[in-house]
């Protein structure tokens, strides 16, 4: 549905964007993660054209929206980082000026609006100021109005941030149905408990897609073994290993190390390795890697 | 005008209308401030405090204090004072103005000539100057009256002419409207496209189909007509309420405050494009519309008294023009052709202003 091929953007002399390219399907949800500074953001400001790459190409269904943007923009729904909405107009307020925005006709709006409300729940509130709404409430309604033209592609930059567990997943059940509507969702995270909600995800760091897959595929493709080792004294155990030269295997993880097999010395080799370190060793056991450890092991990739 | 801006035009109303504050100092602020240059702040002077120290004590002295005292524009204390007084009683602001009459006053006005001593408190040089012009017209007339045969050389026929009676509130009323059009235009524009950016709406309605000048064009539009009404009161007070003349067109009147007004939202605009946070925003368009509006545009203080370098620098103020436009229809009734200079001086300052925010906005949106 929505290909992007190669896309380069620089501001300055910083590279923002290196070569990114992937696809989005029709009824997917990918997710982009990665930590701030990664060029998650430009890179969703491109695709909805509010900026232009230096290069690459980007279509929707075979146009290039990049000479076309009127097609993009009637196409696709954006939800910026800060979806402060018009906090001085009520519910129903905004969702009108999103639809006439759009150039919806009043009946289309009046229907729209309705559907929204029923997806939503925001309907007992429609008469309410948005400034008064919870961070929830507020997600929902930003949602909502990007939803008012009914666009076929969503683009939704850090959604989650600064709203509730309880809210967050109601809005990750809420995209998951539009995702089965057809809708196909672009939507980037620094969390990365959301990515298990995705359907694919691409981790991003330093403007470079490190890796694109299922989340499980993607932890599958460690292919050192991982360990985790816990200590009375974590912290100083850590140190003693970034002085002992395991930079590259270790990673501290607050209640636990993770020490992954890059040499394939084998669980043995590692407990003798150990041995010579002075802080105690409570345990070391055998796990299997999360996606906060893939993640790593790219960020770690891209350092050296 | 396309759907698209009459959306958003729609919407900002909205805005406007359940912002009570910015309500207020829209409608009722330009009253208020009207009455306080009305009422308080009047360049003619009253009740002076004057001493008067009458070392004569004759008839014609007290005559003489008589007519001062009749004229209204002196409060007198009589009072026998020595010279090292005087520099206490001005310290002490007793009094602005200090006259003595000489012992032999009485002798020397049946005789030949005489001289009385008039010391002022010139720490204000304008009120130092009023006095001195009061004091010398009562003592011409008093002149006149006591020798009818005098022959004067020379005497002026004065006559003031489209402000009779020189009402302060005249010359005020023109000026406060230039005044209070041009910050409610620049401010409330300005503020309002910051605010966009500032909450990241601006982003959300940019991804729209929406062209940027459609835009900034919808939320223009709404301060341009408040700023208008804001004026349209003003004037409508200065004449219902303080008599103010209409001699020209009311028509021509309405047109150059629409033209004034799109100045000021063009450079609101300008504003904008440079500043990314409402303060910002604000802080220059009180300094951009305020400090040169009342220092430099002639509303207060004549434009041919100042220095060379700043009459330049009024030339290309919008409210120096503005003044002497709407000054002109009010007071004098004059039309298009007298005024054509400076309606042309403003229509280029406007369109300059218009041209230049556009580019520079669509510049940063983009």
């Amino acid at each position: 549905m929505l290909q992007v091929e190669n896309i380069s953007k620089s501001y300055l002399d910083v590279n923002a964007l290196r070569g990114v390219s992937f696809e989005l399907n029709k009824g997917e949800i990918l997710g982009l993660i990665g930590p701030d500074g990664a060029g998650k953001t430009t890179l969703l400001r491109i695709i909805v054209t509010l900026l232009k790459p230096n290069s690459g190409s980007i279509f929707l269904n075979d146009s290039n929206i990049i000479q076309n943007r009127t097609l993009a923009r009637t196409q696709m729904g954006y939800m910026p980082e800060r979806f402060s909405l018009y906090q001085d107009l009520t519910i129903q307020e905004n969702l009108i000026f999103f639809g006439e925005l759009f150039g919806l006709e009043p009946e289309a709006i009046h229907n729209n609006m309705e559907k929204l409300y029923a997806f939503s729940n925001l309907k007992p509130f429609y008469n309410r100021k948005a400034g008064a709404l919870s961070g929830g409430m507020k997600q929902k309604l930003a949602l909502s109005c990007m939803l008012m033209h009914e666009p076929k592609v969503l683009i939704l930059d850090e959604p989650s941030t600064g709203v509730d567990p309880v809210s967050r997943h109601e809005f990750w059940k809420l995209l998951h149905l539009l995702a089965t509507e057809g809708t196909a969702i672009l939507v980037s995270t620094p969390y990365l408990e959301e990515a298990q909600e995705c359907d694919r995800v691409a981790l991003i760091n330093n403007g470079q897609f490190m890796a694109l897959g299922k989340p499980d595929e993607l932890t599958q493709q460690l292919e050192a073994e991982l360990f985790e080792i816990t200590s009375p004294t974590i912290t100083s155990l850590y140190e003693e290993f970034i002085a002992a030269d395991y930079r590259n295997n270790i990673e501290l993880f607050g209640y636990a190390l993770h020490y992954s097999d890059l040499e394939k010395i084998g669980l043995k080799q590692i407990q003798q390795n150990i041995k010579k370190m002075k802080s105690p060793i409570e345990s070391i056991k055998k796990i299997s890697p999360s996606l906060e450890d893939v993640f790593l092991h790219y960020l770690k990739g891209t350092h050296e | 005008m396309n759907k698209v801006i009459l959306t958003i035009i729609r919407k900002e109303f909205l805005h406007i209308s359940k912002d009570r504050q910015t309500l207020f100092i829209v409608l009722i602020w330009p009253v208020l401030m009207l009455i306080f240059f009305g009422y308080a702040i009047t360049m003619e002077m009253r009740s002076i405090p004057t001493i008067i120290s009458d070392q004569s004590k004759s008839y014609q002295s007290r005559e003489l204090i008589s007519k001062f005292s009749s004229s209204g524009f002196f409060k007198i204390k009589n009072q026998d004072i020595s010279a090292k007084e005087v520099d206490t009683l001005f310290k002490h602001r007793e009094a602005k103005c200090i006259l003595i009459i000489p012992p032999d006053y009485c002798k020397k006005t049946q005789t030949t000539k005489t001289t009385i001593a008039l010391l002022i408190d010139a720490s204000d040089p304008t009120a130092a100057i009023n006095i001195q012009n009061y004091v010398n017209n009562i003592l011409a007339k008093y002149n006149r009256e006591i020798n009818p045969n005098l022959k004067m050389p020379l005497t002026i026929s004065l006559r003031f002419l489209y402000n009779d009676n020189l009402k302060s509130s005249y010359f005020f009323v023109p000026g406060l409207a230039a005044v209070i059009m041009l910050l409610i235009s620049t401010l409330l524009t300005s503020i309002a496209i910051v605010k966009e950016k500032e909450q990241g709406t601006m982003e959300q309605i940019l991804v729209s189909p929406i062209r940027p000048i459609e835009i900034v064009l919808g939320k223009v539009v709404p301060y341009i007509i408040v700023a208008f009404t804001s004026g349209v009161i003003v004037i409508l007070a200065a004449m219902f309420w303080f008599g103010v003349p209409m001699h020209g067109s009311f028509l021509l009147a309405l047109a150059m405050m629409f033209l004034y007004v799109v100045t000021g939202a063009s450079l609101g605009m300008l504003i904008s494009s440079i500043a990314n946070t409402q303060q910002i925003a604000l802080l220059v368009s009180l300094i951009g519309t305020l400090l040169p509006t009342t220092l430099l545009s002639g509303f207060i203080f004549p434009i041919s008294s100042m220095p060379l370098f700043f009459q330049y620098i009024s030339k290309i103020i919008p409210a120096s023009h503005f003044v002497v436009i709407i000054r002109g229809i009010m007071l004098k009734g004059v039309g298009v052709k007298e005024l054509a200079g400076h309606i042309v001086a403003l229509s280029a300052i406007s369109l300059i202003l218009l041209v230049v925010s556009i580019k520079k906005i669509k510049v940063n949106l983009e």
